[in-house]
């Protein structure tokens, strides 16, 4: 039994009706997700996140794939601190003007190799900002990107297919 | 047409000043928004107060020619409208005179060029070079004092935002924020659209108060075209309304035990919230309940509430291990403490200000829907991190007695108003949101379109409060301090 399962358990046997997600479906992809890091991460696939204008809530889900129902973190997924221990960056918002030279920036400061990964609908092409005057729209304009992670917000469990996707091919 | 909650006053440019002061004292109000619009050949000025006593909104209006926009500041009288007036100036180029600061907000120096004003009817985006000018932030000098720099891409995954904190040893002497990192240009996207189709856009203002913007916009619009929003749809948005609340808060409980290392009840707090979460999944096909509202009403009607038992009693776990931990309540007070007095002269409002004890909240006596149930404000006076923290879990347990209490009520019948139109006129639209009131003024013109739409979100004026709150603490204990405030980058830069 692992730990999120005792935990959730021990939760079950407080009362707890609301079981969050499809348990199952979380450890399966995760399972998969650890193979694929151990692979060709040698068990660590560093992330940095940076927001470039968006309203939050693309945040707010990646924090909760880090809560203990997803933990993507057990599966070899950390998001760091400094772009100098990344393997990736992660993007977020319609990239603000005011944001563009700490996104570059960030990106330069990380050492290669190095993907660019974009999250949620603001950052593919502005979405839903795309045509205001202080937008660049999209982060592909301005960074080589790999892959997108399409929603408003995506779910934790659609992050972290997306990643499986991505680290399986 | 006039609404019975909205008074507006006209002055003049001699007695402008006196009028805000005269509404200031007598209403006991912080400036709650001030804000420009553009007629054709004057500008307009507004400046809004609110009358808890009377439950009406006070606005003081002053004409202005085009050809000489300039208006006597009221910020030296009244503090708070000095956020208000640097942001008139940056969007309209109308300049209050005897306001020193000329630094912008959002259009930052580096990236947008001299004499730009978005908000102008006649503007087009610039060809021009930036400014160039570098930001010049308040210096702290003396013997063995740092500056400390942080943002905006911070070692978290939370918005971008720049704090320059000014250090002796290791106390904060001082901290200036430069914001606007997430500006997107929202209220000038907002223009010349069909009210029904900018909902969606109100919704991405402030993604974790999606609820509460949206609800703010539709008010306003449907105040205008005397929109009858049927009981059971108004109901609908007040649960919501509160499970917003109730996610947001249970979140910032648990960012506050991280943030002093405190990971258990954190680990707790996240499956709480993540519950509430997949409530609201459930419910409304959304994890944040967005698209939910329109005008008129809400788009779907909503199931039962099943799981709000389990989640009530397991934040009585929570609340527990977080208030008998002894050595938790060692670092959240009295850390961070916001004075009333200071907070009032901000115009902090909401959480934060009820924390430092201002009993300001818009579900007592403004928003009809819940003016039959009978709400226990909770304030603290202490104003420092627990009492925030306390405020956050009184109203957690306060939004699940609301929840049920609403359930009650929740007659059968319509979910959307069948009169929808859109007609001229202007109004204001407020909600009560889990950080304070969100206040959307609207002007539609004779199509039906927004001319105007300006956005207040709390955060806008709050993000001043972090800055007085963290004075004396040490750095290490700013991270516990900005999630007790936990402002929105994206609400405050629009």
């Amino acid at each position: 039994m692992s730990t999120l399962d005792k935990l959730l358990l021990c939760r079950l046997r407080k009362g707890i009706v609301t079981v969050p997600v499809e348990i199952q479906k979380v450890e399966q992809m995760g399972a998969e997700l650890k193979k694929a890091i151990n692979a060709r991460f040698r068990r660590s696939f560093n992330i940095r996140e940076v927001d470039t204008g968006s309203c939050g809530i693309c945040e707010a889900e990646i924090i909760a794939a880090n809560n203990p129902v997803y933990d993507v973190a057990r599966f070899g997924v950390n998001f760091v601190a400094s772009p100098r221990h990344a393997d990736a960056l992660l993007v977020t918002g319609p990239v603000g003007k005011n944001m563009l030279l700490a996104l570059q920036k960030t990106y330069d400061a990380m050492p290669e190799p190095k993907l660019v990964i974009t999250l949620g609908d603001c950052a593919l092409d502005g979405g839903i900002f795309k045509e205001s005057y202080y937008v660049e729209g999209g982060v592909s304009k301005i960074l080589p990107v790999t892959l997108h992670i399409p929603g408003c917000p995506p779910t934790p469990l659609e992050i972290i297919e997306a990643l499986l996707g991505l680290l399986k091919q | 047409m006039t609404h019975k909650d909205e008074v507006y006053i006209e002055a003049a440019a001699d007695n402008f000043g006196a009028l805000c002061l005269s509404l200031h004292k007598e209403h006991c109000s912080p400036v709650m928004g001030m804000f420009a619009r553009e007629l054709k050949d004057d500008y307009r000025i507004y400046c809004a107060f609110i009358s808890v006593k009377l439950k009406k909104w006070f606005f003081a209006t002053l004409d202005i020619p085009k050809d000489n926009p300039q208006f006597p500041s009221i910020a030296k009288e009244i503090y708070s409208a000095n956020l208000f007036e640097r942001e008139i100036r940056e969007m309209f180029g109308i300049n209050p005179i005897g306001n020193p600061d000329n630094r912008r907000l959002r259009l930052h120096e580096e990236v947008w060029p001299k004499g730009s004003f978005p908000l102008r009817k006649d503007f087009v985006p610039p060809k021009e070079k930036p400014e160039g000018r570098e930001y010049p932030f308040a210096k702290v000098e003396g013997e063995g004092v740092f500056e400390v720099p942080v943002g905006p891409v911070h070692a978290g995954i939370i918005g971008p935002g720049h704090f320059r904190f000014s250090v002796a040893g290791e106390p904060i002497v001082n901290l200036e924020l430069r914001l606007g990192f997430s500006h997107r240009g929202v209220e000038k996207l907002l223009e010349n659209k069909i009210p029904s189709a900018a909902v969606r856009l109100t919704e991405c203002v402030a993604g974790d108060s999606a609820v509460a913007h949206s609800w703010a916009f539709c008010h306003a619009v449907e105040k205008i075209g005397g929109i009858k929003v049927p009981e059971r749809a108004a109901i609908i948005r007040a649960i919501l309304l509160e499970l917003e609340r109730m996610y947001n808060h249970v979140a910032d409980i648990g960012g506050m035990a991280i943030d002093v290392g405190f990971s258990h009840p954190a680990a707790l707090a996240s499956i709480i919230k993540e519950s509430i979460h997949s409530l609201n999944q459930r419910l409304t096909g959304s994890r944040f309940l967005k698209g939910i509202n329109v005008i008129g009403g809400v788009a779907r009607d909503i199931g039962n509430l099943d799981g709000l038992d389990s989640i009530m009693a397991d934040f009585k776990d929570l609340k527990g291990i977080l208030l008998s931990s002894v050595s938790f309540l060692d670092r959240v007070e009295p850390t961070g403490i916001l004075r009333r007095e200071t907070a009032e002269n901000l115009g902090v409002t909401g959480l934060a200000g009820r924390a430092s004890g201002i009993a300001i909240d818009l579900r007592q006596g403004f928003m009809e829907t819940y003016n039959k149930l009978d709400y226990k404000l909770s304030t603290y006076s202490s104003g420092d991190c627990l009492a925030r923290l306390k405020i956050r879990i009184d109203e957690f347990e306060g939004s699940a007695k609301l929840i049920r209490r609403l359930l009650e009520n929740l007659p059968q019948g319509e979910i959307l108003a069948s009169d929808i139109n859109f007609k001229e006129g202007y109004s204001l639209g407020y909600v009560e949101g889990w950080r304070g009131p969100v206040l959307y003024w609207v002007n539609l013109d004779g199509e039906g379109k927004i001319d105007r739409c300006k956005i207040i979100d709390p955060s806008f004026r709050s993000w001043q409060g972090l800055s007085y709150a963290v004075l004396g603490e040490i750095i290490p204990d700013f991270p516990l301090c900005n999630k007790s405030f936990d402002l929105s980058y994206p609400g405050g830069d629009l």
